[in-house]
C-alpha cells in the first residue's frame, strides 16, 4: 500500500509541536507503523482517526516517551523525545498531557485529589490555590459537586472527565485525547467538544484526538490524518478529508463493511475452516 | 530436552538480572521517598498494621504449641525448668522470622503485588508516568520501605506473643506448672543479645526480600486478571523460597 498523496502541506517548523518522521513500531510479531511522518500543529486540533487496532493510541504513547520506536524520530518543540534521560523527559512531560481511554484515576485518592495530583507533585502553591483551580477545572467537566467520591462511584464517562480536569490542571502546551467521546452521552459529549474547543481557542492548548467518531472529530479539528495498516492513508483539513477520492477513507468515513479495508482479521476461507477434520 | 533446559535457564537469569536492574532502581528511589513520610506511614498501616492480627493469632498458636512439645520431652530428662530457653530460642532464631516471613508474604506480598498489578493494568502507573511523577519514587520506594520496616515490627511481636504473653509461658507455667521463675530466669541468661541482633538481621533481609519480589512481580504483570493473578501467586511461591534458602545461608554465616 502507498501513502495516499499530500492534500495540504503539513504546517511551517516554528509552527509545528510535535514532528514524527518515518516511524516503524512493531508490537511482537505485528507490525503498527511502517513509516509514517506527521505533523501536529501548535495551537490547532489535529485529529487522528483510522480503523480500531491501527495503533492509534500506540502512536500517543510513543509521542510521550512512553514506548521507544524500533525506528524514527519524535520530536517535541524541536527536540527528539528518545533521546532525553528522565529528567529532560518529565520536563517535556509537565508541558504535556495523555487523556487516557479510561481515564486511569488513581483510585486511592478522590476525585479532588486526583486532580490537585499534579498541582502537588509540581508547584509550590498554597492549599486555598490549589483549593480554587481544582474546584474550577471541576467545573469545567461539570463534575464540581463528584469531588468528594472515589474513582469506583463514578461511570466510564464521568471518570474520563474527572481524568481531562485533572489533564489540564497544569494548564500543559498541549493535551492528547485518547478516544475521549467513547461512551459518553450526547449532552456530554457536545459539552466535551465545546470544552476541547474552548481550551484550544481561549488558552492556545495544542490538541491531539485520537478517535474513530469520524463526525465529531472532523467538526472540530483543523487538520486531520487517516491513518491504517501502518500508513497515513490521507492527511488535511477535514474538508479535504471529506472529499478525499481515496477508497480506503471514503470506506473508513461512511462506515461501509466492504472496501479496501478488510473487517475480517486475516485468515483462510470459513469454509476451509469448517471443513476441517477435528 | 536440552534447548528446553537451556531456554528455562536463561529465562530464569534473565528474569534474575531485571530483578536486579529493579532493585537498583528502588534503591536509587529510596532517598526520595524518605522525603515523603507520610506515603509511608499509610504504607506501614496497609502492610504492617493490617498484618497484626494475623501474626498475633499464630505466634501465641506456635508459642503453645512449642511449649506443649518441649515440656514433654524435657521432662522425661528432669530438665522441665528449661522449657523457657527451648521456647525462647527457637523462637527468636528460627521461628519467629521465618514464620512471620512466611505469613508476610501470603498476607501482604500478595496483597502488594496486586495492587501494583492491578495500577499497571489500569493505566495509573501510565498516567503518573505521563504527569513526570516516577512511579518508583511514588509507589514502589514507599512499599519497599514499609516492607523493610514492618516485616522486624512484626517479628518482634511475633515472639513476645510466642514466648510471653499467651504462648510458651501461658501453656508451659499456667497449665503444665512449670516454674515462672526458671522460665524467665534461663531465658534471661541463655538468650543474649547476638541472638536478638541475628533475629533482627533475618526479619529485615526477609522483609527487603518480600517486598521486593512483590512490586517486582507486581509492576512486571501483564496488564490481565490472568496475569495479575500469576503474579500474585509467584509473588508467595517465590517470597517463601527464598525465606527458607536464605534463612539457611544466613544461619550457616551467623551461627558458625
Amino acid at each position: 500500500m502507498t501513502e495516499a498523496p499530500t492534500m495540504s502541506a503539513p504546517a511551517a517548523d516554528s509552527a509545528t509541536l510535535v514532528r514524527v518522521r518515518g516511524l516503524h513500531f512493531s508490537q511482537g510479531r505485528r507490525k503498527i507503523y511502517d513509516g509514517i511522518d506527521v505533523d501536529i500543529a501548535r495551537g490547532k486540533i489535529t485529529a487522528i482517526m483510522g480503523p480500531s487496532g491501527t495503533g492509534k493510541t500506540t502512536l500517543l504513547r510513543i509521542i510521550g516517551g512512553q514506548w521507544r520506536p524500533s525506528a524514527g524520530a519524535v520530536e517535541f518543540d524541536g527536540a527528539n523525545v528518545h533521546q532525553q534521560r528522565q529528567r529532560g523527559l518529565y520536563a517535556m512531560r509537565k508541558r504535556m498531557s495523555l487523556l487516557f481511554q479510561n481515564g486511569a484515576l488513581l483510585t486511592d485518592l478522590s476525585v479532588f485529589e486526583n486532580v490537585a495530583f499534579p498541582l502537588r507533585e509540581h508547584t509550590k502553591l498554597p492549599e486555598a490555590a490549589i483549593r480554587d483551580i481544582v474546584l474550577m477545572k471541576l467545573e469545567a467537566v461539570g463534575l464540581r459537586g463528584a469531588r468528594d467520591l472515589y474513582p469506583e462511584e463514578l461511570s466510564g464517562g464521568m471518570a474520563r472527565r474527572v481524568a481531562l480536569a485533572r489533564a489540564i490542571a497544569l494548564d500543559p502546551e498541549m493535551v492528547m485525547y485518547d478516544e475521549p467521546f467513547t461512551g459518553q452521552d450526547p449532552i456530554s459529549m457536545g459539552v466535551l467538544m465545546r470544552l476541547i474547543q474552548s481550551l484550544n481557542r481561549s488558552l492556545g492548548i495544542t490538541s491531539v484526538i485520537v478517535s474513530h467518531d469520524v463526525d465529531e472529530v472532523l467538526s472540530i479539528a483543523d487538520f486531520a490524518y487517516v491513518i491504517s495498516n501502518g500508513q497515513v492513508l490521507a492527511r488535511g483539513t477535514p474538508d479535504e478529508i471529506r472529499a478525499s477520492p481515496s477508497e480506503y477513507v471514503q470506506q473508513f468515513l461512511q462506515g461501509r463493511p466492504d472496501g479496501p479495508v478488510a473487517f475480517h482479521f486475516k485468515a483462510r476461507s470459513l469454509a476451509d475452516d469448517l471443513l476441517e477434520r477435528a | 530436552m536440552k534447548g528446553g533446559i537451556v531456554t528455562v535457564l536463561s529465562n530464569f537469569l534473565f528474569g534474575l538480572g531485571r530483578a536486579q536492574f529493579f532493585l537498583i532502581g528502588i534503591l536509587r528511589a529510596v532517598p526520595a521517598a524518605l522525603l515523603r513520610p507520610r506515603a509511608i506511614i499509610r504504607q506501614l498501616y496497609m502492610v504492617g498494621v493490617l498484618s497484626m492480627i494475623i501474626i498475633v493469632i499464630s505466634g501465641m498458636f506456635i508459642g503453645m504449641v512449642l511449649s506443649l512439645q518441649g515440656y514433654h520431652t524435657l521432662v522425661r530428662f528432669g530438665a522441665a525448668s528449661s522449657l523457657g530457653v527451648l521456647v525462647a530460642l527457637s523462637i527468636i532464631r528460627e521461628l519467629g522470622p521465618v514464620v512471620t516471613g512466611l505469613l508476610f508474604a501470603g498476607r501482604a506480598g500478595s496483597a502488594l503485588a496486586a495492587e501494583i498489578g492491578l495500577m499497571r493494568a489500569t493505566d495509573q502507573l501510565s498516567a503518573m508516568e505521563m504527569m513526570a511523577v516516577d512511579p518508583m519514587r511514588h509507589v514502589i520506594a514507599p512499599r519497599f520501605i514499609a516492607g523493610v520496616i514492618a516485616a522486624p515490627l512484626l517479628t518482634a511481636i511475633f515472639c513476645v506473643m510466642a514466648i510471653g504473653v499467651a504462648g510458651g509461658h501461658a501453656i508451659g507455667v499456667e497449665l503444665l506448672g512449670v516454674d515462672a521463675g526458671s522460665y524467665w530466669s534461663q531465658i534471661r541468661a541463655n538468650v543474649d543479645v547476638h541472638d536478638l541482633i541475628q533475629s533482627f538481621v533475618k526479619a529485615t533481609v526477609f522483609g527487603a526480600v518480600i517486598s521486593w519480589i512483590a512490586v517486582y512481580q507486581g509492576y512486571n504483570a501483564p496488564p490481565t486478571s490472568e496475569g495479575v493473578s500469576r503474579a500474585t501467586t509467584s509473588t508467595v511461591v517465590v517470597s517463601s523460597l527464598s525465606i527458607l534458602a536464605l534463612d539457611f545461608i544466613l544461619t550457616a554465616f551467623m551461627f558458625r
